[in-house]
């Protein structure tokens, strides 16, 4: 089968191509990149006026199965990353039972194969149960396909046990991604610890909580020579400290997430429970040092931090809420509006935070567009004014603080392996063919 | 008193954050007229006849539950008590659907004590009837503050252009926070001290002034009010001992005397005699500790009235 993607406007950062060209697909892979293709029996797909990138990774999201279907599972998880212009999404493992072991490392791969919409790649535990006390089986797992390794949801606090993950980790090229809190800092936290916290009662979560944890990482990183990348950074001192570690040579990457990028801790003022997240919103001064920590590379990857809840699980008590939100399905359009649409980075840029970026962070062989590789392709209307609508979301999570907010700029494309996983109702191709999406949607 | 113009600017009374000088006002006033009820033979007039009122405890606490409960009684008002132990609370039920449960048999107003900071306003978002905070966690304690502003009117006359000193535990203090807001929103300047690990961060921005001891804070204040240490604090590190509290942060005549002669001592109670306050001066002339608690019922009789009762010709 082939296919013919015509006459959109192609961004590859990694490439630093940023023209029109129509794009063959043949039998799933890139076949050609040309100015002009045209070849007889091809299915040509007419994106004139739009933006046409790598597929997009998210390389932090959590799709809760096993354990926790009932706030998403792989399927309904897949089928909002497609939504959300994902191609690839690594997988958290703080699931019940955890990923820590190759078994469950392959229940997700079977799982995620089954729902054949994106890719997802698993992350196995850094400790066995996700207790913190013993590395997990990281060899079993990196051969069972697991991409990383990460306690997230919480941090690896034993400062020994992170410091043999890492050594251990670096004999497989695999990378640690650790979740920075110090637990004794953190110590019941809600929100961030300045004038809000104050001023609704609410125990505060220091800076430091983070910071401590950030400048631990980099001095074992340091000492051990192996990599470690920083799950959602949120404070301008963890910026700082990252940025000053990459100009001395440490080996660390780390991620910022929209809501850390687009919200304030003003944001939970009336206890909107859609606003507590872990770590929590910040201040504005912590909010432009992470777009400073974008712009000048820094911060390497925008990642979701995708965490559905149930409703039932957020319309309580604000201490009793889970911590999270989702994110898939509004991470692109809110990076087009608030961070490039507002001048902080340019297209091409917040692609790059989007494809290579995780890919290089996560060690993976995707994230740009390559003659004979799979076909994981994104479409863009940059154009296209939509409001957010938690209700029409094809996550299970309706959990979002950005619901009602108009955005410009969304994916109306997503293609994985040649085989197209999503169509927004607003791209009116008659070339596509809307029945086999659906199929492939909801097989 | 009785018309459309005293009714409050807010649906509930969630926190004086919201609250306007005149919502104050207004509740100061109706107070100040329904003191002389209490001091009646026959404590009850048919105000608030026919209205139902559920105090929601979800946290134990009798002086306040028992001074809604009878606020409630005096003005006639059906008021049911509601604690969390040997509830349906207990069998896991949620704030959500005792809201809901409480929807459905028509009561007119909810008074809520909770130990989750917000709680008062989620469920003012689930309920039709008037929500009024009894204390939310470490957020606001609305009525407690407003009984000591009608304490130190009384004695006062006024509430502007005072110092007022407020001392110890702020971090953990929703009564801090409601004075704090109360007494500036009055014309007072508020400032406050304790132990540095007991401090909110940028608590100036609500208005109060941090001093930088105790000395400093009741050097020519007006008002003094210490606040109740919570004893499992200590466990948690954030004091060494209560011995070394009651003397670098308890009241005592010596540090009181750096007030003005006639300042007023309060307490929100209950009081650890001799760790916040030396029973010398908690029993002295200056205190009015024992004031504070008849005030408390006269304002909550005011709230009740301006809330559910207020807007009735």
């Amino acid at each position: 089968m082939k296919k013919i993607l015509k006459g959109a406007r192609v961004i590859d950062p990694n490439r630093k191509v940023d023209e029109v060209r129509d794009i063959l697909v043949v039998d799933g892979s890139i076949a050609a990149m040309e100015k002009k293709i045209n070849i007889s029996g091809a299915q040509v797909i007419d994106l004139t006026g739009l933006i046409l990138t790598p597929g997009l990774i998210d390389m932090h999201v959590h799709f809760r199965e096993p354990g926790y279907e009932y706030k998403e599972d792989i399927e309904t998880g897949s089928r909002s990353a497609a939504a959300g212009g994902f191609t690839t999404v690594a997988c958290m493992p703080n699931t019940k039972p955890p990923v820590d072991n190759a078994m469950m490392v392959e229940y997700v791969k079977s799982r995620a194969l089954k729902s054949g919409l994106v890719r997802v790649l698993p992350i196995g535990c850094v400790s066995k149960g996700l207790e913190g006390k013993e590395i997990a089986e990281m060899g079993d797992m990196v051969e069972a396909g697991a991409v990383a390794f990460s306690d997230d949801g919480r941090p690896v606090a034993d400062s020994s046990l992170m410091r043999k993950a890492l050594m251990y980790a670096s004999m497989f090229d695999r990378v640690i991604i650790d979740h920075c809190e110090d637990p004794g800092l953190f110590e019941g936290g809600q929100v961030n610890e300045g004038y809000i916290s104050t001023l609704l009662g609410l125990q505060g979560i220091p800076a430091s909580a983070e910071e401590t944890m950030v400048a631990r990482n980099i001095l074992l990183a340091r000492e051990t020579g192996t990599r470690v990348h920083i799950a959602h950074v949120s404070t301008k001192g963890s910026v700082e400290l990252i940025r000053r570690a990459k100009a001395e040579g440490v080996k660390v990457t780390c991620e910022a997430t929209p809501h850390h990028l687009t919200l304030t801790e003003e944001a939970v003022v009336g206890y909107d429970t859609n606003a507590k997240m872990n770590p929590p919103l910040r201040t504005k001064e912590d909010v432009e040092a992470l777009l400073e920590g974008l712009k000048d590379g820094t911060i390497d990857v925008i990642a979701s931090d995708h965490a559905p809840h149930s409703i039932d699980e957020k319309d309580v008590e604000f201490d009793k809420a889970s911590f999270g939100i989702v994110g898939l399905e509004t991470s692109l359009g809110l990076i087009l509006n608030h961070i490039v649409g507002e001048g902080k980075l340019n297209l091409g840029q917040a692609i790059e935070k989007m494809t290579i970026g995780p890919a290089r962070a996560l060690g993976i062989d995707a994230g740009s567009l390559t003659i004979g590789k799979p076909a994981d392709i994104t479409v863009i209307d940059p154009d296209l004014e939509w409001t957010v609508d938690k209700n029409k979301f094809f996550s299970k999570g309706r959990n979002t603080p950005f619901h009602g907010w108009k955005l410009k700029g969304k994916a109306v494309l997503t293609m994985v392996g040649g085989k197209i996983v999503y169509a927004d109702e607003n791209i009116s191709d008659d070339n596509i063919n809307r029945a086999e999406i659906l199929k492939a949607s909801y097989k | 008193m009785r018309g459309g113009n005293t009714v409050l600017s807010q649906k509930h009374l969630l926190g004086l954050e919201k609250a306007t000088k005149r919502d104050i006002e207004q509740i100061l006033d109706t107070a100040e007229s329904f003191k002389e009820i209490i001091d009646r033979d026959v404590k009850k007039v048919p105000t608030l006849r026919g209205k139902s009122v559920v105090n929601l405890f979800y946290e134990p606490s009798t002086r306040t539950r028992t001074s809604f409960e009878l606020a409630g009684k005096y003005l006639s008002a059906d008021t049911i008590n509601f604690s969390s132990s040997g509830s349906s609370v207990q069998k896991g039920e949620s704030l959500k659907d005792t809201a809901k449960t409480l929807e459905m048999m028509g009561i007119d107003a909810v008074v809520i004590r909770h130990s989750s900071s917000g709680a008062a306003e989620f469920l003012s978002r689930h309920v039709s009837a008037k929500v009024i905070n009894a204390g939310d966690g470490t957020h606001e304690h609305p009525t407690q503050a407003l009984l000591d502003m009608l304490t130190v009117r009384e004695k006062k006359g006024t509430l502007s252009g005072f110092k007022v000193a407020i001392l110890g535990d702020i971090l953990h203090s929703r009564v801090a926070r409601s004075n704090i807001f109360g007494f500036t929103k009055m014309g007072s300047e508020v400032y406050v001290a304790g132990p540095q690990t007991l401090m909110p961060r940028e608590i100036e921005k609500m208005g109060a002034k941090v001093a930088k001891n105790m000395d400093e804070a009741i050097d020519g204040a007006d008002v003094v009010m210490a606040l109740r240490i919570q004893l499992e604090r200590q466990k948690k590190g954030l004091f060494p001992s209560q011995r070394e509290y009651s003397r670098l942060f308890g009241i005592d005549k010596k540090r009181l005397s750096l007030a003005k002669p006639d300042a007023l001592l309060l307490h929100p109670g209950p009081v650890n005699r001799g760790v916040e306050i030396s029973s010398e001066i908690m029993d002295g002339s200056q205190s009015v500790i024992n004031e504070q608690v008849k005030s408390g019922v006269a304002i909550r009789m005011a709230v009740l009235y301006l809330l559910i009762g207020g807007a009735r010709q």
